[in-house]
């Protein structure tokens, strides 16, 4: 057992470990509160939507394509002199959270938009023959009614930051993703490279059954 | 008072204008049950989403108490639209919120509603549709006639003059569709709030409404009294609806009358006459003899009616007519 994990610090394994959370959670929150209203102005101004508006979809439609279709390992990249910009640093764990909330903004935006699309238009049509205004309607029918698709789209989020937020380790972003990179891949420690994987795949189980228990408790139908 | 003037709505596909609703005069008096029936793509829906804007007209005007609508500014269409209750065919029930608070959250959105006239008006109106004990329920745990309850309720939460029902019973077996017709008749009876109800079924419209229009193809193909339309149909489409509604196969009915022997008359008795023992009089008198070739003695809304088609053969058929009509049965001589 010792020979076989002669190469892990346990010590460095949990602070990386930590750093990884870190990043996913502070990328997970930035990416809900950006990516949140983008997703509503979409379903909005869409098309036989409660504002249809073809220009200012086509537009964000666009912005948002644009930032999910660049692969992220370019991403990291091409954000690093916008990141030094923001925050001083394009490394570290704070080097991180601006490309993966720019990754995970877009792609959050993108499921909210589809999970309002699912609420029932005949909900929409009740509530504005009730006479409620357009933002009555978002807040008091729409949002709460697609609470739980937005639920399982957090979850995704989180899942695909994980994921994001491992290969940050390549810009020198810190966490599981830089540690299995620096000592599993380039030291050829195989040892770390497996404990890390591991802790991957359990930190993205936990978060998927906290998603899905989250899911069913806010399901209705 | 509901008063369509030229009233018309068209929608662009393509560029061109596909017409919904050809240009329709109509008036809908306070407090009546007025039923629109009609086949799925005749315009019904159409007109009765012009009635609270949801789907604003092409042309024309729509005056509701002297006011014309199509005029207001959007303030004044919100406001409005809180005084105009509707009920769906799919109950269109927020599934996230509970009984209780969908029945209050027209409430909550007039914003004019203090806390505890929420409540109060709430458990009022759960009393009222009998569904007290599933307050705090949410709507996928209710059967379709309770959800269509819940409909009802919140649709009355604001105190609307003005009720609109979507094919309100179109989903529903036919046991909930009289449960939930007894309750709209209820309502307008005790609250004296217009009805505007439309359904593809004739028997809808024969239970609760005073009158009604009858819509093809994007026209109102006649309107008038329920006894009228239903008992002495004249547009082709009447026709089949109060065939379907009675199902009567109409080669079958062919079929029968020309078997009969004599001459073919309908009779069509309405309200007290219905009960009375009148055949067998009219025959003794008369010396006729009558065979029964299809019949049917039913209720419009509250008014008995029965409609009987008789061959007569042998003795004075003019004193016959004479004696039916002096008694007020509506002939029609069918051969």
């Amino acid at each position: 057992m010792e020979d076989l994990l002669s190469n892990v610090d346990w010590t460095e394994i949990g602070w990386a470990s930590w750093d990884t959370l870190v990043m996913v959670g502070m990328s997970l929150l930035f990416s809900v509160l950006i990516g949140l209203p983008i997703g509503v102005l979409l379903f909005l101004f869409g098309k036989r939507q409660l504002l249809e508006q073809p220009v200012a979809y086509a537009v964000l439609s666009f912005v948002v394509n644009v930032l999910r279709s660049v692969p992220f390992i370019i991403l990291l990249i091409v954000m690093i002199p916008f990141t030094v910009m923001l925050i001083g640093t394009s490394l570290g764990v704070a080097g991180a959270i601006p490309p993966l909330v720019a990754g995970g903004a877009p792609f959050f935006a993108r499921l909210v938009e589809t999970s309002l699309r699912e609420v029932d238009r005949g909900i929409i049509e009740a509530t504005q023959a009730m006479g409620a205004s357009v933002k009555q309607i978002i807040f008091g029918a729409l949002l709460p009614e697609a609470l739980p698709g937005i639920i399982a789209g957090i979850t995704v989020t989180a899942i695909t930051l994980v994921s994001y937020a491992a290969m940050s380790g390549v810009i020198g972003g810190g966490g599981l993703g830089d540690l299995a990179i620096r000592f599993g891949y380039q030291r050829f420690q195989t040892d770390v490279m497996v404990i890390t994987v591991a802790l991957l795949v359990i930190f993205v189980q936990v978060l998927q059954m906290v998603g899905d228990r989250l899911v069913l408790y806010f399901s209705r139908k | 008072m509901i008063v369509f003037d030229q009233v018309q709505k068209s929608y662009q596909v393509g560029g061109r204008a596909i017409p919904a609703l050809h240009p329709t005069d109509m008036t809908i008096e306070t407090g009546e049950v007025f039923g629109i029936v009609g086949h799925s793509g005749a315009g019904k829906s159409t007109l009765v989403r012009l009635i609270n804007l949801l789907e604003p007209p092409t042309g024309g005007r729509i005056l509701i108490d002297d006011e014309n609508i199509t005029d207001y500014d959007a303030a004044e269409l919100r406001a409005f639209r809180r005084k105009v209750g509707m009920i769906f065919q799919h109950f269109n029930l927020l599934s996230s919120k509970t009984v209780a608070d969908n029945i209050a959250f027209p409430m909550k959105l007039a914003g004019i509603y203090s806390k505890a006239e929420i409540r109060d008006r709430v458990e009022e109106l759960l009393a009222r549709v009998s569904l007290t004990d599933h307050a705090n329920k949410y709507p996928s745990q209710l059967s379709g006639g309770q959800k269509q309850r819940v409909g009802i309720a919140r649709a009355l939460a604001c105190r609307p003059t003005i009720l609109l029902c979507d094919e309100a019973t179109s989903a529903l077996d036919p046991q909930t569709t009289q449960s939930v017709l007894k309750l709209l008749a209820d309502i307008n009876r005790e609250l004296g709030l217009t009805i505007v109800l439309i359904t593809h079924e004739m028997d809808v419209v024969r239970r609760v409404c005073d009158r009604v229009a009858v819509m093809d193809a994007g026209e109102v193909v006649e309107m008038g009294p329920v006894s009228e339309v239903f008992l002495h149909p004249k547009h082709p489409t009447t026709r089949d609806f109060v065939f379907e509604s009675e199902s009567i196969d109409r080669d079958e009915l062919q079929e029968d009358l020309s078997k009969a022997s004599g001459r073919i008359l309908r009779l069509t008795f309405k309200g007290e006459s219905t009960y009375k023992p009148l055949l067998g009089s009219v025959a003794r008198e008369s010396g006729v003899d009558f065979s029964i070739l299809s019949g049917r003695i039913d209720h419009i809304k509250d008014t008995p009616y029965g409609q009987l088609t008789l061959s007569l053969v042998g003795g004075d058929l003019e004193v016959a007519m004479q004696a039916l009509k002096a008694a007020d049965v509506h002939v029609e001589v069918l051969r």
